[in-house]
């Protein structure tokens, strides 16, 4: 299975919106401080999920 | 490596006004995704809009962009391809600027099947004015002018499309992120009118009254109530109720107005 390498969130465009979060299959996404975070790298499957459905560019996921 | 939206986008104007969890960023890497993945040249595209919060995303994109008044986006895509027919235009607007003020030019557009992308960008709400309902509000749901639940029916926009005369005609939802960008594609690439219709999540001015405040829930509310079209066409109306088709509706070969202009004059 497809893993990745580094998941890279940009704060400053992150609004908070929670949807990478909620629609991320495998939990690898939390919220801190009303923004979004990486939990656990090692869960994420680079699904590329959170990163087309990201409305603000904030999400970009990097596979291995 | 993670996609470059970069290159299509003016510097220094991201983040976007939209609320969070608005669709239509979402909307906007799709267009970005096909116009980059058709090769286009940014000096070979056009895109024009209205007013309104969908009309605000040709201010991002690193292209030829209008933003014109209410409702118009047709009608100035029409004057630019018809002054350069070689450019690739794409007017876009949202459910109430193409379908209530824009509604007269959208029809005539899709009736005189000229070469041009229109994206309806579909909300069900007038967002940037404080969540009014809109021509595409269902019924009975709830927004600041109708807080006892809407009365009008809802206008389907792709069949509105249809049935003025658009040669393509699809719709899909910001769910459907990645087939969305093949519907642009080929509502790009077809000769004549094309017509996709994006539905999109408005959490703040729709979500927020009708218990859909979650903008991942939107998303899921997309996924729940959209069905492919072929599997819609085996339904019955009993399943239907509810849902919506998603894909391509509709599509012809019919003669494309530059053309029928030009041997109507002599230039062809």
């Amino acid at each position: 299975m497809a893993k990745a390498e580094k998941i890279e969130i940009y704060v400053n465009l992150c609004k908070g919106c929670e949807i990478c979060v909620e629609l991320c299959p495998v939990d690898a996404l939390e919220m801190k401080d009303f923004k979004a975070a990486v939990k656990d790298l090692d869960k994420c499957i680079a699904c590329m999920q959170c990163e087309l459905r990201c409305p603000d560019f904030a999400i970009e996921v990097y596979k291995q | 490596m993670a996609y470059d939206y970069a290159k299509y986008l003016r510097a220094g104007k991201i983040p976007h006004i939209w609320c969070p969890g608005c669709g239509y960023g979402i909307i906007m890497k799709s267009i970005i995704r096909a116009v980059d993945g058709l090769g286009m040249n940014k000096d070979d595209l056009v895109f024009t809009s209205g007013i309104g919060c969908a009309s605000r995303l040709p201010g991002y994109i690193d292209a030829n962009t209008l933003h014109t008044t209410h409702g118009r986006s047709l009608g100035f895509a029409t004057g630019v391809k018809m002054a350069k027919p070689e450019l690739n235009v794409i007017a876009l607007g949202g459910d109430g600027d193409m379908t209530a003020i824009g509604g007269n030019h959208f029809i005539h557009a899709c009736r005189r099947n000229i070469d041009i992308t229109c994206l309806v960008f579909n909300n069900y709400i007038y967002g940037m004015t404080g969540g009014q309902y809109s021509p595409t509000t269902p019924k009975a749901a709830r927004a600041t002018t109708s807080p006892y639940g809407n009365s009008d029916n809802q206008f389907d926009i792709a069949q509105l499309a249809i049935g003025a005369g658009a040669s393509f005609v699809a719709r899909s939802t910001t769910y459907h992120a990645v087939p969305m960008e093949k519907l642009i594609k080929q509502a790009i690439e077809h000769k004549g009118f094309s017509v996709v219709e994006i539905i999109a999540g408005c959490p703040t001015g729709y979500g927020r009254k009708n218990k859909l405040a979650s903008p991942a829930g939107m998303i899921e509310w997309q996924k729940a109530n959209s069905v492919n079209k072929v599997q819609w066409d085996k339904m019955t109306a009993e399943e239907q109720a509810g849902k919506f088709p998603i894909g391509v509706l509709h599509q012809e070969e019919k003669p494309e107005f530059i053309e029928a202009y030009d041997a109507n004059v002599g230039l062809s």
